[in-house]
């Protein structure tokens, strides 16, 4: 009896699907590289976006100058990286994509005027780019008014759904929750000492830490913020040295890090010793190269992904970007969610079957990626992505060793009630 | 009448057609709606050069915080804005509905009372100029009253530029922080982001340009002027004199200020969105190099350098993404070194002396009664 292939298909279970799909990292969602011939220019791009037979273009929004230089070169490292793969693959519809680079020049009027000429004059079929909040802020406004699709990878304070973004990154409670959790559990944390750089993000993300700690019925004993830049921090290291916490839940972000993580050794506390033990969302293996593995060491970060995370797909995607970009190189969280924006894209412009932006919209809710480095991710109804919360352990040499990961996907929820 | 008291000469005149057919004719036939509204954009920061021409150049009070200035006047026009965008329906989402989103996210419930007469448009027109003005008044009386000047005057105005940064920074509940105030929609219901609306404004920011280039001139040719001039040079004589130089230093120091502030509104205006990155040292010191690089003792030069400079800046910077920095240095670095005088200097000295022999050779002009020549001289 002759079996159609395509019901045998069906019949193998999800999971050993997504494994066999796994081993084969890279390889499109859909199969088969799909061919211009198929999808006429005319049907797929019905609203002038710079799409040709054979090429697309798209834009790469970054500061490369300035001081978020440093934090936002990964991403875009990651995004030329996924865009090279996915050309070797045969493109998008057939398509080659070419990209035109912008500089942000850490000024989010800049950002502002980049994302304008990215879309007004090069009609760029998606943008993948921002980093901070502030600069993610600037371009809503244009991405919704010009009707763009922008990428933005970095975990951030949530309270935003735009029907024109794709949040590849956390959201502030798939961040932190899911560690606060671990924290308390594991290792009996009964008091909290919230500080943060005083922006958005560290405040609203503190907030949600607050609830829920308050909900578990346990501590905080201080909270405080400081300028971004600050570099003196050793008034708030005599208070902590004061009240004595369990946990020091700190999200000083950019160059300050490494002040406060170096004032810490120096006033003698010792972050391998775990009393008190230091948690973070703010410190990847990027910011680990300027703080200094020795001064790192002990600290326990929350993330979705870490540069040694054992899985097929992160071995691949490891050895492919210190292939393209140098061994001395070290991936971060925001990195490898940058490196999703095209990957995801792609696999919406696919599914929809046109680069249209109305309809990448519509078809974006739903798309999965089995290759993602991080395991497995999926796009929520909210634009924002299905991903694991996870607890790294950093070590001396600048790498976290994942201690926790949670066994489900976590919910994204910019908007949760009662944390707000 | 004499050549001393008229408001232009006549060669001025004619750099008056030639800019203002530039901004108005020129520009806007030969670039699309998007270029047009950088142009609008780069403009804005011609008001902060003029204002330092004046300041500077005749004043000789070299002030690096022109951006407090420009960075008040954008946010009085972001708070107006701002209200009106945040009506209870379109911000119905939040915990307090009706107040501005930043206000929300961190926790306030009511809207402070200080933001209360930003809902009024006159109110508005009037704080734009009046709140920078006094700001100015208020340094400028406890600075020059106590003959405070030249570097420790510069030094200050730093200070206040890096004070004002720190404080709407860290008060982000009621100032937007370091996101600033974004995401401004309409101004009396008249949307400001479409392209037609982009246009209009070019064009209402073109004609306060030159409005202000016109006042700022009356300044430099009255008495008040000449004065100035005095007083930079030889400040003691004119003290000497019987004037109350302070005063004259604080009325420079606030029209200024009042010109930078409608610069800064109208920025507000074109890009949408204000934000203390306009406020601090480092873009104060920018403004500094726009008029450096037009020439700080030319109204004209202020404005081709606040152009020229800008449009570099996005030239440079599309072209060469990670090397554009580089590429502006050098540019400051040669026009300071070759240029001192920056590029009215430039003008003046090699180009105007070609264009008048050239003229002279021409019949029409020997004849007419057109005396292109210099009189002052």
């Amino acid at each position: 009896m002759k079996e159609d292939p395509s019901k045998n298909l069906m019949s193998v279970t999800r999971r050993s699907l997504l494994a066999g799909i796994a081993a084969i990292p890279l390889l499109s969602i859909t199969g088969m590289p799909l061919l211009a011939a198929d999808y006429p220019t005319a049907t797929v791009n019905t609203t002038g976006l710079a799409v040709t037979d054979d090429t697309v273009k798209v834009g790469i929004l970054h500061s490369v100058t300035g001081t978020m230089a440093i934090s936002e070169t990964g991403s875009v490292q990651a995004e030329k990286l996924a865009i090279e793969q996915i050309n070797a693959m045969g493109g998008v519809l057939g398509r080659k994509i070419e990209f035109i680079q912008e500089d942000g020049a850490s000024d989010w009027p800049t950002f502002a005027e980049k994302a304008k000429k990215l879309l007004v004059q090069d009609k760029a079929a998606a943008v993948f780019g921002c980093w901070t909040s502030a600069s993610r802020k600037a371009v809503l406004p244009v991405f919704e008014q010009y009707n763009g699709m922008l990428y933005y990878p970095t975990f951030y304070e949530g309270l935003e759904e735009s029907p024109n973004v794709i949040y590849t990154g956390q959201e502030a409670t798939q961040q932190i929750l899911a560690g606060i959790d671990w924290v308390v559990k594991e290792k009996g944390a009964k008091s909290f000492y919230l500080l943060g750089s005083d922006y958005i993000w560290p405040r609203t993300s503190n907030k949600i830490a607050r609830k829920h700690i308050e909900k578990l019925g346990l501590e905080v004993v201080g909270e405080e913020y400081y300028p971004l830049g600050h570099t003196q921090f050793n008034s708030v290291i005599n208070k902590i040295k004061l009240k004595k916490p369990d946990v020091i839940y700190a999200i000083v972000v950019g160059g300050s890090n490494v002040a406060f993580y170096k004032q810490l050794k120096a006033a003698g506390i010792d972050l391998a010793k775990e009393k008190p033990l230091l948690l973070t969302i703010s410190v990847t293996e990027d910011e680990i190269l300027g703080i200094g593995g020795e001064n790192m060491a002990g600290a326990y970060a929350m993330m979705k992904y870490f540069q040694s995370l054992d899985n097929d797909n992160n071995k691949a995607f490891v050895e492919a970007f210190k292939k393209m970009w140098g061994d001395d190189i070290v991936i971060g969280d925001v990195t490898q969610a940058a490196y999703l924006g095209p990957w995801l894209w792609k696999a919406a412009v696919e599914k929809a079957g046109s680069f249209d932006i109305d309809k990448i919209k519509a078809a974006s809710p739903g798309i999965e990626l089995t290759t993602a480095p991080e395991g497995y991710v999926k796009i929520h109804e909210n634009h924002h992505l299905w991903s694991k919360a996870r607890v790294g352990h950093a070590q001396l040499d600048g790498q976290y060793k994942v201690v926790y990961e949670t066994s489900e996907l976590m919910e994204p929820d910019p908007f949760p009630e009662g944390y707000q | 009448m004499t050549s001393d008291t008229q408001l232009f000469k006549p060669r001025e005149w004619v750099a008056l057609a030639i800019l203002a057919a530039i901004i108005l004719i020129v520009i806007p036939i030969g670039v699309d709606t998007f270029r047009l509204n950088l142009v609008g954009k780069y403009l804005t920061y011609a008001f902060v050069a003029i204002g330092l021409v004046l300041c500077w150049g005749l004043g000789g009070i070299l002030s690096l915080g022109q951006g407090i200035f420009f960075g008040l006047g954008g946010y009085c026009m972001a708070m107006f804005l701002k209200l009106e965008a945040s009506t209870p329906e379109a911000t119905k989402i939040q915990s307090t509905p009706g107040i501005p989103d930043f206000m929300d996210w961190n926790q306030i419930t009511e809207l402070p009372f200080w933001w209360q007469p930003f809902h009024s448009l006159s109110f508005t027109l009037v704080a734009i100029v009046a709140v920078p003005a006094i700001f100015a008044y208020i340094i400028g009386a406890a600075m020059f009253k106590r003959r405070v000047g030249g570097v420790y005057f510069a030094i200050i105005t730093q200070a206040v530029a890096a004070i004002l940064t720190i404080l709407i920074i860290g008060q982000q509940g009621y100032t937007g922080g370091v996101n600033g105030i974004t995401d401004l929609r309409t101004l009396l219901g008249w949307d400001i982001r479409t392209d037609d609306a982009k246009t209009v404004l070019y064009f209402v920011n073109a004609v306060l340009l030159i409005a202000c280039l016109v006042a700022a001139q009356f300044v430099r040719v009255s008495k008040f002027g000449r004065l100035l001039v005095a007083m930079r040079d030889r400040e003691d004589r004119v003290r000497f004199s019987g004037y109350d130089v302070a005063n004259f230093k604080i009325f420079i120091f606030c029209l200024a200020a009042a010109f930078s502030a409608i610069g800064g509104a109208m920025f507000t205006l074109q890009v949408g969105f204000m934000s203390p990155s306009f406020v601090g040292i480092v873009p104060s010191i920018e403004m500094v190099i726009f008029c450096a690089v037009g020439g700080r003792m030319s109204l004209f030069g202020a404005v081709y350098g606040a152009l020229l400079v800008n449009f570099a800046k996005t030239t440079f910077s599309e072209s060469f993404p990670e090397l554009w920095l580089f590429a502006m240095g050098g540019l400051f670095i040669a026009v300071v070194m070759a240029f001192p005088n920056g590029l009215a200097g430039v003008f003046r000295d090699h180009v105007e002396p070609a264009l008048l022999k050239l003229a002279q050779r021409l019949p029409l002009w020997r004849a007419g009664g057109v005396p292109l020549s210099s009189s002052a001289k």
